[in-house]
């Protein structure tokens, strides 16, 4: 497969949210290349009709009954944040 | 018995001694404290030491143990993976996004450690996120491996297995997504056990590749592998994904079982190829030979998808990873480093509180989910998954185990892969095949190539722990391997 381009590590650094140095989107578009050519290797195995294994668990839907139980109290949740005001996790103005 | 001879008990050692009130979970505290302060600096097996607590929890096992009360783990100190939840005590998974992070709960593995009597001594290194097979990647520091501190530990439990090899834990836990667990121990020269994914709960560990991951313990031998999985294993209602089995007691089956004699044991041919050491061949089949002579039965299979487990691990596991780790964003817990605006501070946070490695595999993951490339990629991956089990299951027709090595090489050199990100996916070459199965697996020490710890693995079909043990324990049991104890020297 051609080596990525850089306007496509920006795509994917961008649908990320992962802010990348130029150096590193040089050093990721390589390192990226190499290893998505090594993986086209797949590409040899035969998988038409073969399902997807999205899990090594023959698991359904798991339930339980619907009961109140205590969880993480509001304090417990807040106590990480690296900011927060009334209860709630603060952040910049999103809508003006 | 001098302190230090103390820091080398095996876990059912030290049971027996403080039930005999040979010796105090104080006294092992102490010891393995006096050790960890004597060694660390050299071996940097933890990121942090809980010295004061480490001591008041071990007055309290002796209180309890003097009222006549017991455990399966009551005094005895032990590690725990920094990519596992403690209460009150930092997580940081090795990571600048998590560096004062403090869980505002326990991981359920750790509340049925501290139930069973276990004391935390302390939380180790791992690889940023458990992502890496060396411990380099940690964002903190480098732990050096306990046999030759120039070499790398293996990872991404690498702080875990050099903590135990070294002697300054009696065991430890750590997650195996890809081989994180049973990698170390092959290369520090201990056992390590992956469990069947669902075995033990992932409540609490830090997310990697969901449906991969796995918490596991790492010993000096194999009865003691036995004993910590039966605390931690078992149905917990808050991971949907743990198994509702039984569990089984590992420990009476290891005591009363025939052992070698009986088991069929696989040897795939497509494991055993160019590019291994000649030096670990030679020990794995030397340990082979070891089993035939106890009873075993060697018979050579065929696992033709092993050539191609490395492309589907790497493009599922990073996939994983890139959408669990997109909740670090600097909003609820973790670094933030504000932008201009709120989206700008998204990239920010992560472009500062994120490494190469972690970078690295969420662009790839990313890029394997992303429209147009997604049938191509994590679509054919996981279809190519389903060819690789089935595998194994043609082989479970045929025999009970499978054996082959941990690692192809022994213990590589800190600085060598760590900037070639393929040779260092390569290590795991032996190793991921079991997680994409669901399978269970353990590696125990089976020699020395170099001066150089080797591992022997074997794996069983899900949910077969007890079969797994009986075997490893029975070779244990014909071997001075795991007896041996490095010198920590530094030759840097």
């Amino acid at each position: 497969m051609p080596r990525l381009s850089l306007q496509e590590v920006q795509h994917i650094a961008h649908l990320a949210r992962l802010g990348l140095s130029d150096t590193e989107k040089e050093t990721f578009r390589d390192q990226l290349s190499a290893i998505l050519d090594y993986a086209a290797r797949l590409n040899e195995l035969d998988t038409h009709d073969v399902e997807p294994t999205t899990s090594a668990l023959p698991l359904n839907n798991v339930m339980r009954d619907d009961e109140v139980v205590v969880g993480l109290s509001s304090a417990d949740a807040l106590s990480n944040a690296p900011d927060a005001e009334a209860g709630q996790f603060r952040v910049r103005v999103i809508l003006e | 018995m001098s302190t230090s001879d103390l820091c080398w008990l095996s876990i059912h050692e030290a049971l027996d001694a403080m039930r005999r009130r040979e010796v105090s979970a104080l006294e092992l505290t102490q010891a393995v404290l006096e050790r960890i302060a004597a060694t660390d600096d050299a071996v940097h097996a933890y990121l942090t030491v809980l010295a004061e607590s480490a001591l008041e929890q071990a007055t309290a096992a002796d209180a309890r143990r003097a009222d006549g009360a017991d455990g399966a783990l009551l005094g005895i100190p032990v590690a725990i993976k920094d990519v596992i939840c403690t209460r009150g005590i930092p997580t940081t998974c090795g990571s600048r996004i998590l560096k004062d992070f403090i869980p505002p709960y326990d991981a359920t593995a750790v509340q049925r450690l501290r139930q069973a009597g276990a004391i935390v001594l302390g939380k180790t290194n791992t690889d940023e996120f458990a992502m890496g097979s060396s411990t380099e990647y940690s964002a903190f520091v480098t732990t050096a491996n306990p046999w030759d501190l120039s070499r790398v530990p293996g990872g991404s439990s690498g702080g875990s297995a050099a903590a135990v090899a070294a002697g300054t834990a009696f065991g430890a836990l750590g997650s195996d997504t890809g081989g994180s667990i049973r990698q170390p121990a092959a290369l520090c020269g201990i056992v390590g056990l992956k469990p069947t994914y669902g075995r033990v709960s992932r409540y609490g560990l830090v997310a990697h590749g969901s449906s991969l991951d796995q918490i596991g313990p790492l010993t000096r031998c194999v009865e003691d592998a036995a004993i910590l999985l039966g605390v931690i294993a078992g149905h917990d209602p808050l991971d949907a994904t743990s198994l509702d089995a039984p569990v089984p007691d590992y420990v009476h089956h290891l005591r009363h079982s025939e052992g070698l004699a009986g088991l069929r044991i696989g040897v795939p041919r497509e494991y055993f190829i160019a590019g291994m050491e000649a030096g670990v061949e030679a020990a794995v089949r030397t340990a082979l030979q070891v089993m035939a002579d106890a009873g075993a039965q060697i018979i050579e299979v065929s696992l033709p998808l092993t050539e191609y487990a490395i492309p589907i691990y790497y493009l599922i596991s990073t996939a994983e990873a890139s959408s669990n780790l997109a909740r670090y964003d600097g909003v609820r817990y973790g670094l933030r480093v504000d932008g201009d605006e709120m989206w700008r501070t998204y990239f920010e946070t992560r472009a500062h509180g994120f490494g190469p490695e972690v970078k690295r595999r969420i662009m790839l993951g990313t890029y394997a989910l992303s429209a147009g490339y997604y049938d191509a990629y994590y679509l054919k991956a996981q279809q190519a998954r389903t060819l690789l089990r089935r595998d194994f299951e043609r082989a479970w027709q045929q025999v009970d185990l499978v054996a082959c090595p941990t690692s192809p090489s022994v213990a590589f050199k800190a600085g060598q892969k760590v900037d070639d990100p393929l040779q260092m996916y390569l290590s795991d070459v032996f190793t991921v095949a079991l997680n994409l199965a669901g399978m269970c697996g353990i590696s125990v020490p089976c020699g020395f190539s170099e001066g150089l710890p080797v591992g022997l693995q074997l794996m069983a079909p899900p949910l077969e722990e007890p079969r797994l043990l009986r075997a490893a324990y029975a070779y244990e049991q014909t071997t001075e391997w795991h007896k041996q104890r490095p010198v920590i020297v530094d030759r840097r």
